[in-house]
């Protein structure tokens, strides 16, 4: 056995020495195969950490939700259809929510304005978001001031700040009570912008759900199981941004290959002929060329995995940023926790390293007909 | 030059290696000490009843994607082409 | 002992361009001693070397090494046994660029595993005796001709083998050179070697270290020694 490592660590020896030949070659090689690794595996570690987190967080989002749509756009629901709704079999209860999207032009950005189901903010109080306080630079007592729907102004007195760490969620949120959320708005008494329905059994959400759709049939539905299943799909292959990305890394491994693959150069040529004129079979060859080629590709996976690891997860995946920030103002300060898909990275890890590897090889093969006696002319 | 070059890049690959070992024992560490901030985010979910995570604010319909309907993106316009960045992340919702 | 039977070896066979370099060669080597292959170019001599050290197989008629026949052997035997018989010279040297004179001498070992240590030693050793020591860590295309040549020498003795062969290994090298190249012949011999030649210097040919000169003409031996 000690032999075969022996043997191991004399062509590595060989096969470094190789590649520090074409230093310049192989640094940049290296460099440009660990970048792609790198954006890969930063997109993979992001997108499975945040629908992890997606998942957790959203998992006591309300039962039942139901909009009303007039002409395919939403329209504000009435307190008739919430008593409809208490009236059908199996809601254990039902309550209309008031919630909605508030423009401050001194941020120029969007707020998601909102009643709280309880413990809403006393009148003229409001709590926001973490990151609503970070884009008006505001503090506990401070004062914003809006303008309603007819002009005038009304003003906030902020109660409290909710805590920066459920960024995530609540960022751009502005709580209010329901009189000054009705009177910034003009929404009269008893109107809602959809209703939230509980209901007795858990396993009955379907047949309720088509209660109050025969019920109702001027509204739309939407359960707990499909706000979920939003955020299963985000940063999927198939969406724009990220197929572009997996398209270009693909394409790059590719020519990578394909350029090791395609052959050898007459150096390359000359040197397996000397290798072989010594006394090196074609297997030994072939060892040394695995190992080039591996030498290559684990230094890039390892390399290119540990920064991803860090981007995400240590840094905030600041390269993201733009992406994900767009158009908006307001981008909530978070961290996402570090759950990783092994699966996924050893994925990474066998396409990353094999291929490669192999590539190296190929052409090996087809020389492998060198005859040795042809560098004695 | 004393130390081999193979031995130069075994240590190497086995620092690496061990640096990318640590990342996963950090995982696991992070994932078990942020559980409870996880845990209150969740609860901040259900007593305010929110629907969505505040990711993408650029518009209504990337704000509160599990809201918005199929016709939410054209609402301005009924030829629209996306001019958001997030909406070239999310996809449109599947009806169930 | 090394024996040829009737030895055949064409290039490009079946094709317009088939041409015989060796036509029928009868030898009969023994061990130990210095034997020089002399001729015109064509004649075949450095096909012949190649034949005797198993860097190819000839197109008909037999081979054999101390009784073992080898013209038939699959390449891997062939090439266990190159390794360990025979240690090569080439006439353009054909060491490798871009590495030291000291790995070049220990690069025919390494696919035998062994511990690495001993092996620098071996390959420090043999550059001392050539003279090259110094020049140990010097990178191959730095080397003059005669320098180059020593190191080449080095690494056709790191496997020990019972046979040296070297094609044309005056052509590249003045007189003093040759004359230094033939004292390494010479103590070659000293070891027990067995060293073969080819050379159409008549400085090799006809230098005392020599102990036996076959003439070689179109493929065929031409009178012997």
């Amino acid at each position: 056995m000690s032999g075969w490592f022996s043997r191991q660590r004399s062509l590595l020896d060989f096969a470094v020495s190789s590649l520090a030949r074409r230093k310049g070659k192989t640094l940049g090689l290296l460099a440009v195969y660990g970048l792609i690794v790198f954006v890969l595996a930063s997109a993979m570690l992001f997108s499975h950490a945040l629908r992890h987190e997606a998942k957790q967080v959203l998992a006591g989002t309300p039962e039942v939700l139901v909009q009303r749509l007039i002409a395919g756009r939403h329209d504000l629901i009435p307190d008739t259809h919430l008593a409809a709704i208490r009236a059908i079999r199996g809601v254990k209860s039902a309550q209309g929510r008031l919630w909605g999207y508030l423009f401050d032009p001194a941020a120029a950005a969007n707020y998601t304005l909102m009643v709280p189901p309880a413990d809403a903010p006393a009148a003229g109080q409001a709590v926001i978001g973490a990151g609503v306080a970070a884009v008006r630079d505001a503090a506990i007592g401070d004062v914003m001031s809006f303008r309603a729907h007819d002009g005038a102004l009304v003003s906030f007195t902020i109660q409290a700040i909710i805590e920066p760490e459920s960024a995530l969620v609540s960022a751009d949120l502005f709580l209010v009570a329901e009189a000054d959320y009705r009177r910034l708005f003009g929404i009269p008494d008893g109107r809602f912008t959809d209703i939230v329905v509980t209901v007795r059994n858990p396993r009955e959400v379907r047949t309720v759900a088509e209660k109050i759709d025969a019920a109702l049939p001027d509204t739309r539905i939407i359960l707990r199981d499909e706000i979920r299943r939003t955020y299963e799909s985000v940063f999927d292959w198939r969406e724009g941004m990220v197929l572009l990305l997996l398209s270009g890394a693909v394409l790059a491994f590719f020519i990578f290959a394909w350029e090791k693959a395609s052959g050898l150069s007459a150096e390359e040529r000359r040197e397996i002929g000397i290798l072989k004129a010594v006394g090196w079979e074609t297997a030994d060859v072939i060892a040394l060329k695995s190992l080039e080629g591996l030498v290559v590709s684990l230094a890039a996976f390892l390399l290119g995995y540990l920064l991803a690891w860090l981007h995400v997860f240590q840094w905030g995946a600041p390269l993201f940023e733009p992406v994900l920030k767009g158009w908006s103002v307001l981008y909530p300060d978070f961290r996402l926790t570090p759950h990783v898909d092994e699966l996924q990275v050893a994925t990474l890890f066998f396409f990353t390293v094999f291929p490669y590897t192999l590539a190296n090889v190929v052409p090996i093969w087809r020389a492998a007909t060198v005859d040795p006696d042809q560098v004695m002319r | 030059m004393t130390m081999r070059s193979s031995d130069m890049v075994l240590a190497a690959m086995l620092a690496a290696s061990v640096a990318v070992g640590a990342t996963w024992v950090a995982s696991a560490w992070r994932v078990r000490a942020e559980q409870p901030e996880v845990l209150r985010r969740a609860a901040l979910v259900e007593q305010l009843g929110l629907t969505d995570l505040a990711l993408f604010t650029e518009a209504r319909y990337t704000r509160h994607p599990s809201q918005s309907d199929r016709h939410a993106a054209f609402q301005d316009h009924p030829f629209a082409l996306e001019h958001f960045p997030s909406g070239s992340v999310l996809p449109p919702r599947r009806q169930p | 002992m090394i024996r040829l039977s009737q030895v055949k070896k064409a290039f490009n066979q079946g094709r317009h361009n088939e041409f015989w370099a060796l036509r029928g060669v009868d030898l009969h080597l023994e061990l130990g001693g210095v034997t020089v292959f002399r001729g015109p170019s064509g004649s075949g001599k450095t096909t012949l070397l190649t034949m005797v050290g198993c860097l190819a197989r000839p197109s008909s008629g037999r081979i054999s090494l101390g009784g073992r026949d080898i013209s038939a052997l699959p390449e891997r035997f062939l090439t266990d046994i190159r390794r360990s018989t025979f240690g090569f010279v080439f006439q353009s040297f054909n060491l490798l660029k871009g590495i030291t004179a000291l790995e070049n001498v220990m690069i025919p070992a390494y696919p035998l595993g062994g511990d690495h240590g001993a092996l620098k030693r071996r390959a420090l050793a043999l550059l001392e005796r050539l003279e090259m020591a110094d020049k140990a860590q010097s990178l191959a295309e730095w080397l003059s001709g005669g320098e180059a040549q020593r190191v080449a020498i080095a690494r056709a003795l790191i496997n020990d083998p019972q046979v040296v062969i070297a094609d044309e290994p005056t052509a590249n090298l003045d007189s003093e050179r040759s004359a230094q190249f033939l004292d390494i012949v010479a103590g070659l011999k000293r070891d027990g070697k067995t060293v073969l030649m080819t050379s159409h210097d008549p400085l090799v040919a006809e230098a005392p270290v020599v102990d036996r000169v076959v003439g070689l003409r179109d493929g065929l031996i031409d009178g012997g020694g």
